[in-house]
């Protein structure tokens, strides 16, 4: 099955690569931009046939190795 | 009293260390990240470099190598453990010290000299320093700043400058017994006058003296 993991870095941790990119777009001209977060999505096929089982596997891959508790949250979204 | 230096794929500084630990008159070996017995060595030092190519994110991967199992056994027994820049990194990831590193705030690969201040005495690193010892070390990393939301890590040297965006400047941070402590700047490559410095000494001597005592 198609699995979908987005890992965000949690709000109170600096992204100084998203600061960097929101202020090329300050001078491109997009000043509507308000703010930018270079998160990250990971795209997977993983074996399994109970959609609700695969997502606590991914979830389990996602506290043990795909994100950082101290950094970054996780969603697991599995493709019907 | 012998240190394991230990290996992973992608690290470049365990030569220097050795070098370093041996020209201090400490005993060392080089010892492949897929061992799991540590039992002939009494420390470890993980080394810096670029780890599985840092690879997801600096140390995620490392931190499940084999030899990982026995580091975190000597480290909860009380056993002396340091990692060096890319070994701090794991040393976070494999939760034997808080927090985590994110880019250095200015997006640049820092790698100049670097002046830290000694702000805690009591780990390993800084046990042969004094509090307020002012050491020039080289600084080479880009995932270099240090954040910890949880406020357990104990810093024991700060940048003078801050250089990175590290959370209170930290240059190096132990955990709450002391005995394992990551570093930023390479105190190896400040072991001789030739080097540009030879400040690096009293913290690799301090911990070769904790291998004693441990």
């Amino acid at each position: 099955m198609r699995v979908t993991v987005t890992i965000d870095r949690r709000p109170e941790i600096a992204d100084p690569e998203g600061t960097t990119v929101l202020r090329a777009l300050h001078e491109l001209g997009f000043t509507e931009a308000r703010s930018v977060r270079m998160d990250r999505v990971i795209h997977m096929d993983v074996d399994g046939d109970d959609p609700a089982e695969l997502k606590a596997r991914v979830e389990d891959m996602c506290r043990r190795l795909l994100a950082n508790p101290v950094l970054e949250d996780f969603a697991v979204e599995v493709e019907q | 009293m012998k240190t394991a230096v230990i290996v992973f794929p992608g690290v470049n500084c365990e030569l220097d260390v050795l070098h370093a630990v041996t020209a201090l008159g400490g005993e060392a070996a080089l010892v492949w990240h897929r061992e799991t017995d540590l039992s002939d060595f009494e420390g470890v030092i993980l080394p810096g470099g670029f780890a599985h190519g840092d690879a997801l994110r600096t140390g995620a991967i490392a931190r499940f190598s084999p030899v990982m199992a026995s580091v975190a056994h000597m480290a909860g027994r009380g056993a002396p453990v340091l990692g060096i820049c890319n070994g701090w990194q794991m040393l976070c990831e494999a939760g034997l010290i808080p927090g985590a590193h994110i880019a250095n705030r200015d997006l640049s690969f820092i790698c100049r000299f670097e002046e830290v201040e000694v702000v805690d005495t009591g780990s390993v690193l800084t046990r042969a320093a004094n509090v307020g010892q002012r050491l020039r070390i080289p600084l080479n990393s880009y995932q270099g700043a240090w954040v910890d939301p949880s406020g357990a890590g104990r810093v024991v040297m700060r940048y003078v400058e801050d250089p990175n965006g590290s959370q209170e400047r930290a240059a190096a941070v132990a955990n709450a017994a002391g005995n394992v402590v990551g570093v930023m700047p390479h105190p190896e490559r400040a072991t001789d006058r030739l080097l540009g410095s030879s400040d690096g000494e009293v913290l690799l001597a301090g911990f070769l003296e904790s291998l004693v005592t441990a």
